[in-house]
C-alpha cells in the first residue's frame, strides 16, 4: 500500500482561503495541534470551520479563531472560549464571527451521514426549539422528528496516536470522538499522528479509521503537556 | 449544616438504581458521583465518547487523552470502553441511558425544560443536553429552587426551550417534585420547610402528595 507521510506544509499547501475545514477533537482533546499551526502560519482567511467546539484560546481552533481566520464557525459548545462571544457581538464588520449551534448528536450524526452517503436522517433532537426553525417535521409511528441533511467539507483535519503509511489510525482514549465520522466527510483528509509506524504494523483487528479515507499523514503529534 | 450543592447532590444520587447507566451533566449535576449509596453500582457515560467514567486523578496523574465532557482531565474504571461521537449519541438516543442528571435555567408544569440559552446574555450552545433529555429514559433535574428568589419552577417557561416534556423529576434543597400529566406532585419536603414555603417559591401551582416524605 502506498506511503501518504508528507511534511505539515506539504499537507496543507492546497488549503486557501475561504475552505470548508472539519476539524476533530472536544475542547482540543484529540485536535491535531501541528496542522492547526501550519494554517495559523499559512494565515488563510475566510474559513468555515466545523468543530464540536472552539477549543480553548490557544489551544485548538482556538488559535484560527484568535489569528482572525475564522468567518464561520459550526459547533455544539462554544461557551468555554471568551472569545467566541466576544467576536459574534463586535461592531468591527470584518471580525464579526457569524456561529451556527447544532446539538453534539445532531452534528456528530450529520457528519457521518455525509460521510456515509446518505441524504438526512430523522432525530427528536431539537422538536420544538430554536433549532426546528425552516426544518421539516416528519411524523414516523406517532413521533415527530427533524429531517437533519448531511455535512460535508473540503478538508478534514483528525489526530491519530498511531498511525501507518498508509493512513490506518488508532485513537487513544476520548481522543477518538468526532475524528472517525470526520474522517469520511471531507473531500481531502489530513491525519496528524503522534506515531508513525509501518504498513503491516498495526493488528488489523485494532484499526479505527481505515487508511482509504486518508490523503495525507503528518508525524509529529505531541502529548498535550498540561 | 452541608452547602445546598452537597444537599442537592446527595438527595439525587439516592434515585439511582444498582445497574444504572448515567449520564451527569456539567456542574452541581457532576457531584452527585460523589454520593452513590453503598451496594449501588452504577455506570457512568460521558456523551464526549466513552462509559466508565472514574473520579478525577490526583494531580500529576492525569492522562492527558482522557477528558469528561465538561473538558476536565478524568479517569476511566477497569472495563471502560471508548467510541466516537456517533455511536456515543446513538448511545443517548437510542434510550441506553437509564437517567441524565442536568441543571435547569427553568423547568414546567408540563415538564418543558429551558437551560442552554439566555438570549443576548449568554449563548454557550447546547452541546449535548438536547440529545440527552430527549434520549435518556429518565431526566432529573438537580437545581436551586430559585434563582436568588426568582422563580425558576414556572407554569410555563419564558426562555428558549432546549425541549418538551422530558422532565421527569425536579430535586432542589426544599424537596423532591415529580412531573406528571396531572403537574407538579411535592413527593417529599425537606425538615426545614412547610409545603407553604416551598410553593411560595414555586411559580406554578403544587400538588401536595398524600403520603408526603419528610426528607430529614
Amino acid at each position: 500500500m502506498k506511503n501518504k507521510t508528507k511534511t505539515v506544509y506539504e499537507a496543507v499547501e492546497n488549503i486557501k482561503d475561504g475552505a470548508v475545514i472539519m476539524v476533530g477533537g472536544f475542547m482540543a482533546t484529540g485536535t491535531p495541534e501541528i496542522i492547526i499551526d501550519a494554517l495559523v502560519k499559512k494565515n488563510i482567511k475566510n474559513l468555515t470551520v466545523i468543530c464540536n467546539d472552539a477549543g480553548v484560546p490557544g489551544r485548538g481552533v482556538g488559535k484560527l479563531l484568535s489569528n482572525g481566520q475564522i468567518n464561520t464557525l459550526i459547533a455544539s459548545h462554544v461557551g468555554l472560549n471568551p472569545e467566541v462571544a466576544q467576536r459574534m457581538n463586535t461592531d468591527v464588520e470584518e471580525d464579526k464571527l457569524n456561529c451556527i449551534l447544532i446539538p453534539q448528536g445532531t452534528l456528530a450524526e450529520r457528519i457521518r451521514a455525509g460521510g456515509s452517503g446518505l441524504g438526512g436522517f430523522l432525530t427528536p433532537t431539537g422538536v420544538g426549539t430554536i433549532v426546528s426553525e425552516d426544518k421539516q417535521v416528519i411524523t414516523i409511528k406517532g413521533r415527530d422528528y427533524l429531517l437533519e441533511e448531511p455535512l460535508r467539507a473540503d478538508f478534514a483535519l483528525i489526530r491519530g496516536s498511531v498511525t501507518d503509511r498508509f493512513g490506518n489510525t488508532i485513537y487513544n482514549c476520548s481522543t477518538r470522538n468526532f475524528n472517525p465520522l470526520m474522517a469520511m466527510a471531507a473531500d481531502a483528509v489530513i491525519v496528524g499522528t503522534e506515531k508513525i509506524v509501518e504498513i503491516g504494523e498495526l493488528d488489523p483487528n485494532f484499526v479505527m479509521t481505515s487508511g482509504i479515507f486518508i490523503d495525507v499523514v503528518v508525524g509529529g503529534e505531541k502529548p498535550w503537556q498540561i | 449544616m452541608a452547602d445546598i450543592k452537597t444537599i442537592i447532590a446527595s438527595r439525587v444520587a439516592k434515585e439511582l438504581k444498582d445497574g444504572d447507566v448515567v449520564n451527569l451533566g456539567i456542574g452541581l449535576p457532576t457531584m452527585v458521583a460523589n454520593y452513590i449509596p453503598k451496594g449501588i453500582e452504577v455506570i457512568f457515560q460521558s456523551e464526549n465518547g466513552f462509559v466508565g467514567l472514574g473520579p478525577v486523578p490526583d494531580k500529576g496523574n492525569e492522562n492527558v487523552d482522557i477528558v469528561n465532557a465538561g473538558a476536565q482531565y478524568v479517569s476511566v474504571i477497569p472495563g471502560a470502553q471508548f467510541f466516537d461521537s456517533a455511536t456515543s449519541f446513538g448511545i443517548i438516543r437510542g434510550k441506553h441511558v437509564d437517567v441524565t442528571i442536568l441543571g435547569a435555567l427553568e423547568v414546567d408544569q408540563k415538564g418543558n425544560l429551558a437551560n442552554w440559552i439566555i438570549p443576548g446574555k449568554m449563548v454557550p450552545g447546547m452541546g449535548g443536553a438536547m440529545d440527552l433529555v430527549v434520549g435518556a429514559k429518565k431526566v432529573i433535574i438537580a437545581m436551586q429552587h430559585t434563582q436568588k428568589g426568582k422563580h425558576k419552577i414556572l407554569k410555563e417557561c419564558t426562555l428558549p426551550y432546549t425541549a418538551l416534556n422530558v422532565v421527569d423529576m425536579i430535586i432542589t434543597e426544599m424537596g423532591v417534585m415529580e412531573i406528571t400529566p396531572g403537574g407538579i406532585y411535592l413527593k417529599e419536603i425537606r425538615s426545614e420547610f412547610t409545603p407553604e414555603q416551598v410553593q411560595a417559591a414555586t411559580g406554578a401551582e403544587l400538588i401536595i402528595s398524600s403520603d408526603l416524605k419528610i426528607w430529614k
